[in-house]
């Protein structure tokens, strides 16, 4: 079913590469139509899943066996709300990039490429396969930057390409190294992660491995002094670029640092508590503050990606039951809003082909719908308890606050600067009198965009009411990832007060 | 039976004139035929040199070696003609396109 | 028994939905008396439920919906005791009566069902924050309110003002919630479980002091942002650019009451610190008699009211930090019947002279809307607390519990004195300039009394703020027998218990209100020439008060501005040179160094071949030398 998983999206391009390419009107609705298969079958996957630790639905075929590369993928609690997320969202990004008229075709096939990669690194069990799918992302990807961006498209996208390829080449030696030391400890070679978890690493050797994947999903996450890609890619990219950029790729930083380092460097990771909490924070921070005066909508929102991401690093670095679940569920969340942000801005766009703040204002009263979907967004982005970004937040923060008091801290200052720089974003482009005349002739949203909108916003209100709907599924996971630490190092967890024994949902 | 060091010394010869062929002429085919009778020179060693020391590894590289030239020459072969289309000149000095 | 609570959030809240989606088809009035209707509809349910209390046997019931974020004990759940009761029924109550004047107030609006769905929203949120059962859920409804009230300050959201006032009270209130969530770690931390039954049972064995006075710290932090006490009251005053209604229910008789309620919540904890306690009731009392002294000056009718609300709020302060908890939530009450009465007077004298709020260009309404100068008198009255109305015996039992504390609080006893005394003085100047005296407004103005769907409001809450206050006096302590269940194990400061001294502090208390009203009749019933001076033999201190000490004008000279610079530092120095220029130096330095071994490829293969050779002969000899 995994296979079928990463194959589809494949296939599905394949089958778009088939339709010649004068038809040009079809191919976008045919992309669209195909990338909801790939979403049905995650949608039965994510029904039939079992809340329970350990991977399910694993595949494992010889691929390369000499060297102990196999076909190896398999899905958990971590990894299932990722992929069902991609899945979602790949229909709604073709969906929204009905402004793309040239080479058609090739766009919707880069998209569902893209999407077979980034399905595939959520799915690999095997570093060396997470490795192809890491990197494969990354062409893709760089087409969408590079061909249907705006002005400086070509830097942006050299830019991504150069910054991500260079941590993937640390990270490449760092999965070589490993594999190395398994074939001569054990005498077989094997890129399996099963079997790398278990290798018995000199502390030098292990910090500088964690080191390396670190920095490739530092660099991913971003993390700062790694995220200066970012903006520009954001900037440059067109609306889908944007959205599956933000919603999925960004996630592939923090999923990777919760799958590959906190499992294979368990030692390594506890003793990098203080350096990745400090980035973290720094960015939480960092990203906040210069959010506040960007004068472009995009940049804005990319650099409040940068922001709210720090909080997933920090709750995975915490260490502790809340931290690590909400570090996951956050993933989800900042996909669903940043993504509807990405997708509302580009709307914007579409219609007055700016993204100055400061060519904007009173447009609550030429397209009330887009405000108000947009106010939506923002409060779900600042955190608003109801909403998903809450949960996610408030996880985090709580639950890391017994294990790193001061950092958390420092950044629940996050949560006021983002009320700060989203409500002054609003403010300036939305209310007031539309005093620009392209800004009171503007059309509201079309059906298809709140078509497009709506089932975020489900997903939100859900997520953010009845969390129990993914929590359940992601819990047993977290809690291996954090029983493994306790096992193989020295870290004790700690355990504020006495937890979940007031509470039994249904007892009366 | 022939010693094994008059081989060698033949190949030596080869060797030299193909080298120094590549170094002074420049006939772009000219050129590249010296490039075969370097080949065939280190060919040449390794057979004689196989055979000395009883090894079919030396005719098996040697195999391998004359399926990569024939290849090779008919890709060189082919841009040679494509370029002497193009410029109606083989002089390789000519061509210098790829400076830096 | 009390099961069915959970339907006095989900009413007004399925109003909101009922109305966010299908209220564009509802015609004007009828979208209003909707949003009434679910408001009412949970009053009488809160009513119902309530019974038990009334009758003296009722239990506190937790009732337990659906688990939320069991990992750090946050799910949700309600906790029905007579303390959630009787705000459940001051939110519900005051609201019905609200959401009917607003039916008129709003008349004629293009939003008009837009504004009962937020103003419905708010109700089911601010209920959720009273009803429940943990702090997470607490504060669900604590940062709903927040959203809310920015929905409805700016809701008229072309006019610039609003929307910049909507947003500084979000990020001011932001700042409190900062403080807020971090008392809600040390919370969780130190008891694993964020629910109120597992942390009140436990306070006493896991409560360090010190920990106590922290968490205790941050709550009032949090509670400064939300019941606008200094340092963070900022935002209530520019908050009045919202529709009158909204100020009234919001900013006057419930939100803004949510951080005393957190703390009187919170009691368990408040218990192991007086340090805490007392600071609690120090911030309340410089904030009264503070906001007090700013509300003598203020020309514009809505902003009196609003430094009133501030200043009142301190009171409750005064009291819950005082440990009166009984006191302060009675006060709460009363203040919630009577302010709420004064804004929606407030409202129907701005709605008649056409959205004029100056008060020196009003005087004389009196003939004109004499119900509503009937009315605002008893509210007045109330605020003044002249008693028998109901400001007087909340007001009287902070100052008593007070002065029965002792020690540091006989100092803010004597503020609070005080206060009453300019608080009496500054609700008669705004009686007097509004409804005494010649007009002196614009030709153009044609005031008129309000509609009857306006002034039944007010007529319901006069009588409210007559009687009001007699639920709990020296005489009945019915309030405080009402809330014992809530308050178990608290230790509870009484007003004192001989008449001698209540009388003595009742005469005090009195001679204050009675003073500061007549002040304010005298000056202020002369001619306006006559009133200008006196206001005027009070410089500068009263330019002082006018400009509100010009806290504003401070906190954007030494927080806004320089944080702002800050950022721009940040974005366009640091982040856009710095960090960014060094990724794009390491571009460049590969590129040089690129340049530099350019020359290498002459493009001559003879040189190719040179090189070639010369190699494969370094090799040669190195592999003969080496044997």
């Amino acid at each position: 079913m995994l296979t079928a998983l990463i194959l589809l999206p494949v296939a599905a391009a394949i089958v778009v590469a088939l339709i010649p390419g004068r038809r040009r009107e079809i191919h976008l609705p045919l992309g669209i139509a195909l990338s909801v298969m790939p979403l049905a079958l995650a949608g039965y996957l994510f029904w039939v899943f079992e809340p329970a630790a350990g991977f399910q639905y694993v595949v494992d075929v010889p691929w390369y066996e000499p060297w102990g590369i196999a076909w190896n993928l398999g899905v958990d609690g971590i990894s299932l709300p990722m992929v069902v997320l991609t899945t979602l969202l790949v229909p709604i990004a073709l969906a929204a990039s009905t402004t793309i008229t040239n080479r058609t075709k090739e766009f919707v096939m880069y998209t569902l490429l893209l999407e077979a990669g980034m399905i595939g690194a959520f799915l690999a069990l095997d570093l060396f396969l997470f490795f192809v799918f890491f990197e494969a992302m990354l062409i893709p990807m760089y087409f969408i930057i590079g061909i249907w961006g705006t002005e400086r498209r070509i830097y942006a996208a050299v830019k991504f390409f150069i910054y991500t390829a260079f941590g993937s080449a640390l990270m490449l030696a760092a999965i070589i190294g490993l594999a190395l030391t398994y074939a001569s400890q054990e005498g077989s070679a094997s890129f399996a992660l099963s079997d790398l978890a278990g290798l018995d690493l000199s502390v030098g050797t292990e910090r500088m491995f964690f080191a390396a994947f670190a920095i490739a999903f530092a660099i991913k996450v971003p993390l700062f002094p790694f995220h200066t890609w970012l903006p520009d890619a954001h900037v440059e990219a067109p609306t889908a670029g944007s959205v599956l950029l933000a919603a999925v790729l960004l996630k592939l930083g923090t999923y990777g640092l919760l799958r590959f380092n906190l499992s294979l460097f368990p030692d390594a990771s506890v003793d990098a508590i203080p350096i990745m909490a400090i980035l973290a924070v720094v960015g939480i921070i960092y990203g906040a503050v210069v959010a506040i005066v960007q004068p472009d909508l995009k940049k804005l929102v990319a650099y409040s990606s940068v922001s709210h991401l720090g909080f997933i690093v920090l709750g995975t670095f915490a260490l502790t039951s809340g931290g690590l679940q909400g570090a996951v569920i956050q993933n989800v969340n900042h996909g669903l809003t940043t993504g509807a942000l990405f997708l509302l801005v580009g709307m914007i766009y579409d219609r007055r082909h700016t993204k100055k703040i400061a060519d904007f204002g009173g447009l609550q009263k030429t397209v009330p719908l887009l405000a108000g979907f947009f106010l939506f967004m923002t409060f779900a982005s600042i955190g608003l308890p109801g909403l998903n970004g809450f949960v996610g937040e408030f996880l985090v923060l709580i639950g890391s606050y017994p294990a790193l008091p001061s950092f958390t801290v420092i950044a629940a200052l996050g949560v006021v600067l983002a009320a700060i720089y989203l409500l002054w974003a609003y403010e300036r482009v939305f209310t007031g009198v539309p005093d620009k005349e392209e800004n009171s002739v503007l059309s509201d949203l079309s059906g298809r965009e709140i078509a497009l909108l709506v089932p975020i916003a489900v997903l939100i209100v859900v997520i953010g009411l009845y969390p129990k709907l993914l929590l359940d599924k992601i819990t047993p996971s977290t809690e291996a990832v954090l029983d493994r630490i306790v096992e193989q190092t020295d870290y004790t967890m700690p355990e504020p007060g006495r937890i979940g024994d007031v509470f039994v949902a249904g007892d009366e | 039976m022939v010693p094994v060091g008059w081989y060698m010394a033949l190949a030596a010869a080869l060797f030299l004139i193909g080298a120094l062929g590549m170094l002074l002429r420049r006939n772009a085919l000219v050129m590249f035929m010296c490039i075969e009778l370097m080949l065939n020179a280190v060919n040449l060693t390794l057979i004689s040199a196989g055979r000395a020391m009883n090894d079919l590894n030396g005719q098996v590289a040697v195999f391998f070696i004359l399926v990569v030239a024939a290849a090779e020459v008919v890709v060189g072969l082919a841009i040679i003609v494509a370029i002497f289309r193009r410029r109606a000149t083989a002089s390789v000095d000519e061509l210098s396109e790829l400076r830096g | 028994m009390a099961d069915f609570v959970w339907l006095v959030i989900a009413l007004p809240l399925a109003g909101a939905v009922f109305l966010h989606f299908f209220g564009k088809y509802v015609k004007e009035p009828l979208s209003g008396w909707m949003a009434s209707a679910a408001i009412g509809g949970a009053f009488v349910l809160a009513a119902i439920a309530a019974v038990p209390f009334i009758q003296g046997g009722g239990e506190p019931v937790t009732i337990s919906l659906w688990e939320w974020m069991p990992a750090i004990g946050a799910n949700f759940e309600l906790l029905w005791d007579p303390l959630a009761a009787l705000m459940a029924l001051i939110v519900t109550g005051v609201g019905t009566l609200i959401h009917v004047f607003a039916i008129g107030y709003m008349h004629g609006d293009e939003r008009f069902h837009r504004f009962f769905t937020n103003l419905n929203l708010f109700a089911a949120s601010m209920l959720t924050l009273v009803l429940a059962g943990n702090y997470a859920m607490l504060f669900l409804g604590w940062e709903l309110v927040g959203l809310c009230s920015y929905l409805l300050i700016g809701f008229w959201y072309t006019r610039t003002t609003a929307s910049a006032a909507a947003k500084k009270a979000f990020i001011v209130n932001r700042i409190g919630d900062f403080g807020f969530m971090i008392g809600l770690m040390l919370v969780f931390t130190v008891f694993g479980t964020l629910s109120f039954a597992g942390i009140f049972e436990r306070a006493g064995q896991e409560l360090t002091s010190g920990m106590a006075t922290a968490i205790g710290l941050l709550f009032l932090v949090g509670a400064t942002g939300k019941s606008a006490q200094i340092p963070l009251y900022v935002w209530l005053p520019d908050a009045m650019e919202g529709p009158t209604p909204v100020s009234a229910l919001i900013h006057a008789a419930t939100m803004v009451t949510a951080g005393v309620y957190v703390i009187a919540r919170s009691a368990p904890i408040y218990e192991f610190t007086p340090v805490a306690s007392t600071v609690v009731a120090s911030v309340g009392a410089l904030t009264a008699i503070w906001a007090a002294s700013i509300a003598l000056a203020q020309r514009d009718i809505k902003k009196v009211l609003a430094y009133s609300t501030i200043s009142q709020l301190g009171f409750m302060f005064l009291a819950i930090g005082a440990r009166a908890y009984v006191a302060g939530v009675f006060h709460l009450m009363t203040h919630a019947f009577f302010k709420a009465l004064l804004f929606l007077g407030a409202g129907s004298v701005i709605h008649a002279m056409s959205d004029e709020q100056d008060m020196h260009r009003m005087g004389g309404l009196m003939r004109k809307m004499p119900l509503t100068a009937t009315t605002m008198a008893i509210g007045a009255l109330a605020l003044a607390g002249i008693p028998p109305l109901a400001g007087f015996w909340s007001k009287d039992e902070i100052l008593a519990a007070d002065f029965a504390r002792g020690g540091w609080f006989y100092v803010l006893w004597i503020i609070g004195l005080v206060t009453a005394l300019l608080t009496a003085f500054y609700i008669a100047r705004l009686w007097v300039l509004v409804f005494y005296g010649e007009p002196r407004w614009q030709e153009d103005a044609h005031p008129h009394e309000s509609p009857r769907v306006m002034t039944l409001p007010l007529i319901a809450l006069a009588f409210l703020s007559v009687v009001g206050g007699l639920v709990n006096t020296p005489f009945r302590l019915g309030l405080e027998h009402f809330l014992e269940p809530s308050f178990e194990g608290v230790h509870i400061q009484e007003a004192p218990t001989d008449w001698l001294t209540l009388g003595i502090l009742a005469a005090l208390s009195i001679l204050a209100a009675v003073v500061g009203v007549g002040a304010g009749v005298l000056a202020y019933r002369r001619p306006p020439e006559r009133w200008r001076r006196f206001e005027e033999s009070f410089e500068p201190l009263w330019g002082t008060w006018e400009l509100a000490y010009g806290v504003d004008d401070l906190y954007g000279r030494t927080l806004v501005l320089p944080g702002r610079r800050l950022a721009e530092a940040a974005a366009f120095s640091v982040d856009a040179k710095g960090v960014d220029g060094a990724v794009n130096g390491v571009g460049r330095l590969v590129r040089g160094a690129g340049d530099w071994a350019r020359p290498l490829q002459t493009g001559f293969v003879r040189n190719y071949g040179v090189l070639f050779l010369a190699g494969a002969l370094v090799v040669v000899v190195w592999l003969v030398a080496s044997g």
